[in-house]
């Protein structure tokens, strides 16, 4: 029963902030700029055009209205015609945003998957060498630019090495088009076509690596901060009373609740980690949400940014939902409790 | 406190400064590189290559004693453009925390010790600007405006008070409960009064930390804007547009590229270590 409660408010919040959300994109896009119609049409259109797509568009109407016709086509799950498409903008996003949703997911595996261990390592041999490499690791991963790392890593693994592929999501011309997910990795597995897993996965490999480094490096400083917590509590000095071994007690006793704070943090860095992937994108020429979100500011394609910000806020607050809900079963004590620590 | 006393204080965190490697090394490459942008054209070998300068027999040099970081693709110093470079991101991070700095705090502050509406609108909006992702705020206001760099650090700044908020706020609420807080509220000290003279105080060294973190963290998303093509007007150098036009000549050119993007990495580093230096003085632990 606490459980649902806790899942009904935090539902409740997440509308809030997407309502929220919603009045400050709507106002950069509406009230801002003075004349998007004008703006999208460029300084030659004459003055008949710019107010037939000032009609289309809806923006003669008066302000609250505009934002009620905005919000209803939200509610919908309509971000309306780009202009430079001239398709609607969820068909774009949808054909663009797998890409970016696959590079996000595999950095988050990497960077757990790495910052994880590094941080128990730390925390299991304080203020010996080990310590001291995660926090060089850590510090140096958090000052390297995206971008700068991006392409470090293809000069070295494209150009010097050799090894893996620097730009696209497969090998040209592979004919391969499932549609499922949009996921290559786990359509590929769906049909059984290994070889295109195994492509997607090397193309994936250096673009998701330069995106993971600031954030595993985060994860293995406050994996560490909350191991060495831990593992300061009675049950734990208990467990090594009873002589259970060290890394039993330290990965099946402490980890678990010291995974939390790293799950939380994760949430708030999930803004930085998409608009990192925005850079990322653009240095291996994927073919994601990035590309069109660029393509679409420089063409000032009000309804396609619009589109992809809301899309990466709504995509902000789903991931931090699924992370309480993630917290909750991690650690029971928040879900009773009905918050986070 | 007495004279004497503050004095002491003041020389014992000196001292506990200057033993902490980290910290040391922060603040000598933070001065350095503040040094290097106010006295860049004395200091630096080609100050006339900040401008439009094409010297096409010079180009593509790698580095050597003439040109330490070699020449780009019109001929020019990279050394001295990484220099006067500094200028414009180092200004970035100034305006951006000049502006959220203070709001955030008054935020927190007002946060956390009125509670009831106030508390409610103020976090939720630290809420919804926590969703949006600073660089592409950043890239959808620069294009709805003027695509200036400024326009677009405002945007940023306009999304970072709100981190300084959550944390003045967590810390006030520690705070409020205390009782010398309530000693100076029952002898009838103004609202103002106990804000700024009692709890402020009391978040400054949290506010510092966080500061020097932040100058890091703005300078590189300063530097990505530039890498996707919002920066400074050329000729005049920014590190991230000449790292965004070094990398067209990878891997041949590497030092057009690489060498601007170290220095990136450089001037971030030292606001980082500064930071966590600090951090461990003052022992706020939880303030990232």
């Amino acid at each position: 029963m606490e459980f649902l409660a806790f899942l009904v408010r935090r539902l409740l919040w997440s509308l809030l902030v997407l309502f929220g959300l919603s009045v400050v994109i709507f106002t950069i896009a509406r009230v801002v700029p003075g004349d998007p119609a004008r703006m999208a049409l460029g300084p030659r259109a004459s003055v008949e055009q710019v107010a037939d797509l000032q009609s289309s568009l809806g923006l003669n109407k008066p302000l609250t209205q505009q934002y009620v016709l905005f919000i209803g086509g939200l509610a919908r799950g309509d971000l309306g015609r780009s202009l430079l498409t001239e398709q609607s903008v969820n068909d774009d996003i949808r054909e663009t945003f797998p890409a970016t949703l696959e590079l996000v997911l595999t950095t988050i595996f990497i960077a757990f998957l790495f910052g994880v261990p590094l941080g128990v390592a730390a925390a299991r041999w304080k203020d010996k060498w080990p310590d001291n490499l995660v926090r060089a690791i850590a510090i140096v991963a958090a000052v390297m630019p995206t971008f700068f790392i991006a392409l470090l890593l293809q000069v070295l693994a494209g150009y010097v090495l050799q090894i893996l592929p620097t730009t696209g999501r497969l090998p040209s011309g592979t004919a391969f088009n499932a549609n499922i997910t949009g996921l290559l990795l786990i359509d590929g597995t769906l049909k059984g076509r290994f070889d295109v897993v195994f492509e997607a996965a090397r193309h994936l490999l250096l673009p998701a690596t330069a995106l993971a480094l600031a954030t595993m490096g985060q994860i293995a400083r406050i994996t560490r901060a909350s191991m060495i917590d831990v593992s300061r509590q009675d049950y734990i000095e208990a467990a090594r009373a009873f002589g259970i071994p060290t890394w039993v007690r330290l990965f099946k006793y402490q980890l678990r609740p010291a995974f939390v704070p790293p799950l939380t943090i994760l949430g708030l860095e999930f803004a930085s980690l998409i608009g990192g992937a925005f850079v990322v994108e653009l240095i291996f020429s994927c073919p994601g949400m990035a590309a069109y979100g660029i393509r679409a500011i420089t063409q000032k394609d009000l309804n396609a940014i619009m589109g992809v910000v809301m899309i990466s806020g709504v995509f902000f607050v789903l991931v931090n939902l699924i992370i309480d809900l993630l917290v909750g079963i991690v650690d029971p004590r928040i879900r009773i409790r009905g918050r986070r620590a | 406190m007495s004279e004497v006393q503050a004095l002491s204080n003041s020389y014992q965190n000196w001292y506990r400064f200057s033993r902490n490697p980290t910290a040391v090394i922060g603040l000598v490459i933070v001065v350095l590189c503040v040094l290097a942008a106010i006295f860049a054209p004395h200091i630096t070998p080609y100050p006339d290559h900040v401008g439009a300068v094409v010297d096409f027999r010079n180009r593509h040099q790698p580095p050597s004693a003439a040109h330490w970081f070699g020449t780009d693709n019109v001929g020019r110093d990279i050394f001295t453009r990484v220099i006067f470079g500094f200028r414009v991101s180092l200004s970035l991070a100034f305006v951006v925390l000049i502006i959220a700095v203070p709001l955030g705090t008054l935020m927190g502050l007002l946060a956390g010790y009125f509670g009831g509406w106030t508390e409610i609108i103020i976090m939720r909006l630290t809420d919804v600007a926590l969703a949006l992702p600073p660089l592409i705020m950043a890239l959808a206001v620069a294009a709805v405006l003027e695509p200036s760099l400024m326009n677009a650090m405002l945007a940023i700044a306009s999304l970072w008070w709100t981190w300084h908020t959550r944390l003045i706020y967590s810390i006030v609420r520690q705070i409020r409960a205390q009782e010398y807080i309530e000693a100076a509220e029952t002898l009838g000290a103004s609202k103002v009064h106990i804000l700024l003279r009692e709890i402020l105080p009391n978040c400054a060294s949290a506010i510092a930390v966080k500061t020097s973190l932040d100058a890091g963290f703005v300078i590189l998303i300063g530097a990505s804007l530039s890498f996707l093509g919002l920066g400074i007007q050329p000729p005049t150098p920014d590190l991230g547009t000449m790292v965004a036009t070094g990398a067209s000549f990878l891997p041949d050119y590497w030092w057009e590229s690489l060498l601007p993007g170290t220095a990136i990495l450089f001037v971030a580093l030292g606001f980082n270590l500064l930071g966590d230096g600090l951090r461990d003085l003052f022992d706020v632990e939880d303030v990232r």
